[in-house]
C-alpha cells in the first residue's frame, strides 16, 4: 500500500508493515521531551506509577527554557522539579542554564532529533522536527510521564494534507511568510487532527532555518505534524551534529491525501499576522499603510531564534537605530547562536543599534518574562502566536511577522517593510 | 454519568492562553491554576461560575499549548464538563488523561445560551437543554474513556488497575 512518510514513521515505529488514517496504534517513541513548565507535572504523574526509572536516561530530554534564568521563587521551584529529577535518573539530554537553549532550537542543533524519529513532547511546538523528515507532535504531561516510564505512546495515524509549494520568493520572503500565507489561507484549524506535508521546489530551494519555522507553526493551524521529506539540505544540517543513526522516509508518489494545496510563493510579499490569531495573516503594505505604532519588537524564540534569523535581523538594522521609545529584545536560541553572533558581530551590531541581546529563554514569547507588555501595548514578535494577553497584558497586542520585518519594525517605530530600511537589496 | 448545570458560553477559538495564562505557570498547583480558569477569556468567569457548570463552546476549543495545565485549570475550577463544536487535539487528549469530562457537537453550540441550564448522559450522548427543552444528541463518550474519567484520569486509572493486579 502507498504510504505517506508520516504513516511509515508511525508504521515502523509501531512495528507494522503498514497503516492507515484513522488507525490507532502504539508505537515506540525516539525522544520524550519537557521543559519547566510541563515536567513538573509529569514528573509528579511518572511517580505515580511507582516505576523507579525511566525507560532510557538519553531518551528523555529536559530543557528548563519557559520561565529561565528564573523570574521568581515560585519558577526557581518548578526548574529545580525538573533539574533534580534528572539528577537522579541520571538523564544525559538535561540542559542546565548556561548550556541550555529553547528546546526546538537547541534538540535539532544538538543533534538529538534526527530524521525519521518519533518524537513526543510536553510543548506543541514540537512539530518543529518534522523539518528534518521526523514525526513530531505535541502532547500534554501525562502522556509525556507514560512514555518516560514505557518508551510507548499511542496515537491516531492522522490524515495526511499536501501542500505544494512553487515558483520563486520575492524580496525578504522567508519560510516564516509561507507559512503564515498557509495558515491564513486554511485557518487555525484548517489541519485539525491532520498531518501537514510540505513539499515542491519551494521547499526544496528552502535553508533548513525556514524549514524549522515552517514546521514550528503547523500546530498554529491544529495540525497533529508538520513534516517535510529529507533531502541534501537535511543532510548537511545532520551530518556532523548526528548522535546515532538515522532513517530517511519519503512518501510514496501514489500515498492519499485529504486533498493537495498549491501554492505559488512569488505571489507571497512578506506577511504580518495582525491580533490575535495566526490566521489574520496579510501583506505587510497593507500594516504600512494603517501606520501601526509599535512599543516593543521581539526577535527570537522557537520559531525564528536561529543564526540565520539574526543575520536577517541585522542586515536590516545594520548602519540604524532602534526608533525613540520602542524597546528592541534579540533573544538567541541557544549558547551555540549566542556565541555565533558574538563571532560574528551581530551581537555588536545590536548593541549599538538600541537593543537588548539576552540568554536564550523562551520568555516573552508566551508572557512569561523578559518583555512583557502593559495594557495597551503593541509588539511585533517573530514568535508563532499572537493571543490575546500572549505576551503580557490581555488587552496589549501581539503582530506576527519574519525577523526583517521585525528590525523594520524596530527602525520606524511602526510596522515597516525592510525596503524602507534597507535600499539595494 | 449525569451531570448537570448551568452553560457558560464561548466563541471560536478559545486558545490555552485565554483558558489559563502563561503568567500563571509557574505552579502546577490546581487551585492556584483554578483561581485563573478562563480569566483572559472572561476575567469575571470564577467569581460567576458554580460547580457542575457547563463550558460551550464553538469550534477549536483549546488550541494552542499543550499545557495541561488548561485541563487541570477547568476540573479544578469545578466544571463538571465542556461541550464544543471541535476540540484543538491536544486539548483533546489531555482532557482525557486528566479525568475532564468533554463532548463535541456543533450543534449544542448553537443552540445553548449562556444561563441555560442542561443535563449531560454522557454514557448516550444526549443533551438537553432544561431551559428551553431542546434535546441534542452528541457522540457519547466510550466506556473505556468514561471510566478513565471516573477514575480522575490516566495515572489515577492504570494505578488503580495495577493494584487490582
Amino acid at each position: 500500500m502507498a504510504m505517506t512518510i508520516t504513516e511509515k514513521i508511525l508504521a515502523s515505529h509501531a512495528g507494522y508493515d503498514e497503516v492507515s488514517p484513522g488507525q490507532l496504534i502504539e508505537a515506540r517513541v525516539d525522544i520524550a521531551l519537557a521543559n519547566d513548565v510541563t515536567a513538573p507535572i509529569a514528573i509528579a504523574e511518572f511517580e505515580k506509577l511507582g516505576i523507579e526509572k525511566v525507560f532510557d536516561p538519553q531518551r528523555v530530554v529536559l530543557v528548563p527554557d519557559h520561565f529561565t534564568p528564573n523570574k521568581d521563587i515560585k519558577s526557581a521551584e518548578q526548574a529545580k522539579i525538573v533539574r533534580d529529577f534528572s539528577r537522579r535518573q541520571g538523564l544525559t539530554n538535561y540542559f542546565e542554564l548556561g548550556r541550555m537553549g529553547i528546546e526546538h532550537v537547541l534538540l535539532p542543533e544538538q543533534g538529538i532529533v534526527l530524521p525519521g524519529d518519533l518524537v513526543i513532547g510536553a510543548d506543541s511546538h514540537t512539530c518543529t522536527y518534522g523539518a528534518l523528515g521526523a514525526f513530531a507532535t505535541g502532547m500534554g504531561s501525562t502522556d509525556i510521564a507514560a512514555a518516560m516510564a514505557t518508551g510507548k505512546a499511542w496515537f491516531k495515524v492522522p490524515e495526511s494534507i499536501k501542500f505544494i509549494y512553487y515558483g520563486t520568493p520575492g524580496p525578504w520572503v522567508e519560510g516564516k511568510d509561507f507559512i503564515l500565507y498557509t495558515i491564513g489561507r486554511i485557518g487555525v484549524d484548517g489541519a485539525l487532527y491532520q498531518a501537514m506535508e510540505m513539499a515542491g521546489d519551494a521547499i526544496a530551494g528552502l535553508p533548513m532555518y525556514g524549514r524549522f519555522s515552517m514546521a514550528n507553526m503547523a500546530i498554529e493551524a491544529g495540525a497533529k505534524n508538520g513534516i517535510i521529506i529529507p533531502d541534501d539540505a537535511t543532510l548537511d544540517y545532520v551530518r556532523g551534529r548526528s548522535q546515532r543513526d538515522y532513517h530517511l522516509y519519503t512518501s510514496d508518489p501514489q500515498a492519499d491525501y485529504a486533498y493537495v494545496m498549491e501554492i505559488d510563493v512569488a505571489q507571497i510579499r512578506p506577511q504580518v499576522a495582525f491580533p490575535s490569531l495566526p490566521e489574520n495573516s496579510r501583506d505587510v503594505a497593507e500594516a504600512v499603510e494603517q501606520q501601526i505604532v509599535i512599543d516593543q519588537v521581539v526577535i527570537g524564540s522557537c520559531t525564528n531564534g536561529r543564526i540565520e534569523d539574526l543575520r536577517l535581523a541585522a542586515r536590516v538594522l545594520k548602519g540604524n537605530k532602534v526608533a525613540p521609545y520602542l524597546r528592541l529584545i534579540v533573544i538567541p536560541g541557544t549558547q551555540e547562536v549566542y556565541l555565533q553572533a558574538v563571532r560574528e558581530g551581530l551581537a555588536e551590531l545590536f548593541v549599538e543599534a538600541g537593543a537588548v541581546f539576552s540568554t536564550p529563554t523562551c520568555g516573552p514569547c508566551l508572557g512569561g518574562h523578559m518583555g512583557i507588555l502593559a495594557a495597551g501595548e503593541r509588539a511585533v514578535a517573530t514568535t508563532n502566536r499572537n493571543f490575546v494577553g500572549r505576551m503580557g497584558h490581555p488587552d496589549s497586542e501581539v503582530y506576527l511577522s519574519n525577523p526583517a520585518v521585525a528590525a523594520a519594525t524596530a527602525v520606524m517605530g511602526r510596522i515597516a517593510s525592510p525596503e524602507e530600511v534597507v535600499t539595494g537589496n | 454519568m449525569i451531570y448537570q448545570g448551568r452553560a457558560w458560553k464561548f466563541g471560536d477559538d478559545i486558545d490555552t492562553d485565554a483558558i489559563i495564562p502563561a503568567r500563571y505557570l509557574n505552579t502546577s498547583d490546581p487551585k492556584e491554576l483554578a483561581r485563573h480558569c478562563m480569566e483572559d477569556a472572561d476575567p469575571e468567569f470564577m467569581d460567576k461560575m458554580q460547580s457542575g457548570d457547563i463550558i460551550v463552546a464553538h469550534k477549536n476549543f483549546g488550541c494552542g499549548s499543550s499545557r495541561e495545565h488548561a485541563a487541570i485549570a477547568i476540573k479544578a475550577a469545578g466544571i463538571s464538563c465542556v461541550i464544543a463544536g471541535s476540540f484543538a487535539r491536544i486539548f483533546y487528549r489531555n482532557a482525557f488523561n486528566t479525568g475532564l469530562p468533554i463532548l463535541e457537537s456543533d450543534e449544542v453550540a448553537a443552540g445553548v445560551k449562556s444561563g441555560d441550564q442542561l443535563q449531560i448522559n454522557s454514557a448516550d450522548g444526549s443533551i438537553e437543554n432544561l431551559t428551553t427543552g431542546k434535546i441534542f444528541q452528541a457522540k457519547p463518550i466510550p466506556s473505556f474513556m468514561q471510566e478513565l474519567i471516573d477514575d480522575g484520569g490516566l495515572m489515577a486509572h492504570v494505578r488503580k488497575k495495577q493494584l487490582q493486579g
